[in-house]
């Protein structure tokens, strides 16, 4: 019986500092993913901007990126990941989860409809990257802080 | 000898609170200080922008064209106490739409209401005092024409010393700039329309300059940022040190204001998707002016941490 009250205690502790170490990786994977979007803005900005040609590819490119950062970003904020890693993360994440969660969710929905509609001109490319930037901003209004 | 004392402390007392009554006294523009103008709502309309009033005056949470219903009501929340923005609808009894271009004015400009009691300098009337008075006809006549708004917002939550507003004429008399704008003859008119648009209307050194204990800017560290007034974080450094947005170009910083991106494409947040939402609504020049000016500011490194 003490023996398993050991057990119990060692795998607690164990489990415990897995958890500490998963949060600073989670930090540090949620930042390469917004990284990832905004390299994806920016070669999308290029475009809109004049900057550089229109290329199908490299828009596809771009939303594909956000909706793959997307899909997965709103889990990248468990509980224990508020602090540390010079995070820019809002508390209002933790404290208002459903309306992040909607957020995340608003902004994968936004990337879906654009890439089930893949744009054939820099005109249509426009709006959909209008559209789906527009994320960018409502999201950060609420949800990031800097330090 | 007590009596004596007594006496002659009743006396300092009497003496002391009429200094102080006397130089708390509102400063308020006198109507004949007021320019000549036919006011335009159409250049109201631009100038609204530029202030940014719909960021603290329109509903919390707000959207679209709602920020065009100046409800009041977003909260807050300084080390002073929690300041609740009033309404400013053109609502005649709740909202500001009874008010003469005059009184409109010394609102705006001098923090003084039309009653005659200061306003708390959460309202940004320190850097509003350099708007130009056309202008600010021009505002009133505009927000005469936006919806009124029947409801009145919740009054301040400040407490015991901060509620006594005569106090605030102290606060006015050590921290507010006397003076007017004035061009600076040795830069460009592109500059001068820059500088303008940031420290007068766009009110940027309210956030981006830090303050002293009692809330009054450190124009010497001007745009070094500052710990966010109103909760977590901190408000960033937007002088051309390293610390702050050197690396930034001016096309850089024009954009920035235009799309809420930075140079490396993240978005601003936070309070300042809502200073975006205005620059967006300026001409491209305007917002190179404000871009050229803010590269010419005294560089200064970060403050502090929050």
């Amino acid at each position: 019986m003490k023996n398993l009250v050991k057990l119990a205690v060692v795998a607690g502790l164990a489990s415990a500092s897995t958890m500490a170490f998963a949060a600073g990786d989670t930090i540090a994977e949620r930042k390469a993913m917004m990284k990832s979007v905004g390299a994806a803005t920016g070669a999308s900005a290029a475009m809109v901007k004049g900057q550089a040609d229109f290329d199908p590819r490299v828009a596809m490119l771009a939303l594909r990126t956000m909706n793959a950062v997307a899909l997965g970003f709103a889990d990248k904020f468990p509980v224990g990941s508020e602090s540390g890693g010079k995070t820019t993360a809002s508390p209002k994440i933790w404290e208002d989860s459903a309306g992040f969660a909607a957020a995340v969710a608003k902004f994968e929905a936004d990337t879906a409809s654009a890439l089930a509609a893949p744009a054939a001109d820099l005109d249509a490319f426009k709006a959909q990257f209008g559209a789906v930037a527009a994320n960018c901003s409502s999201c950060h209004q609420d949800y990031r802080v800097k330090n | 000898m007590l009596r004596r004392l007594i006496f002659t402390g009743l006396i300092l007392g009497i003496i002391g609170l009429a200094v102080f009554w006397f130089i708390t006294a509102p400063q308020q523009l006198a109507a004949d200080e007021l320019p000549n103008h036919t006011a335009n709502a159409e250049a109201g309309a631009y100038v609204f922008s530029a202030a940014g009033c719909a960021s603290c005056h329109a509903a919390p949470g707000a959207k679209g064209d709602d920020k065009l219903i100046l409800a009041g009501g977003q909260r807050f929340e300084t080390e002073f106490g929690t300041f609740i923005a009033p309404n400013i609808s053109s609502d005649k009894s709740s909202g500001i739409g009874a008010w003469t271009p005059l009184e409109f004015a010394n609102a705006v400009t001098r923090g003084v209401s039309p009653n005659g009691s200061h306003y708390y300098p959460a309202f940004p009337y320190g850097s509003y005092r350099l708007a130009k008075l056309t202008d600010i006809l021009d505002l009133k006549t505009y927000m005469d024409t936006l919806p009124a708004v029947a409801e009145p917002a919740p009054a301040n939550e400040v407490a015991f010393p901060f509620n006594v507003r005569r106090g605030l004429g102290l606060w006015k008399l050590l921290f507010l700039n006397s003076e007017t704008f004035a061009d600076d003859p040795g830069v460009s008119a592109h500059v001068n329309r820059g500088a303008y648009l940031v420290n007068a209307l766009g009110h940027c050194a309210e956030c981006h300059t830090p303050r002293n204990f009692l809330g009054g800017l450190n124009h010497d560290q001007a745009f070094a940022g500052a710990p966010n007034p109103d909760g977590k974080g901190f408000i960033p450094n937007i002088t051309p040190h390293s610390d702050g947005i050197a690396s930034w170009t001016a096309e850089d910083i024009a954009y920035a204001l235009e799309s809420g991106f930075t140079p490396a494409f993240d978005s601003l947040g936070g309070s300042m998707t809502a200073v975006v939402d205005n620059t967006s609504k300026l001409t491209p020049e305007d917002r190179e002016a404000m871009a050229a000016y803010l590269k010419t500011v005294a560089e200064h490194p970060r403050t502090s941490t929050n």
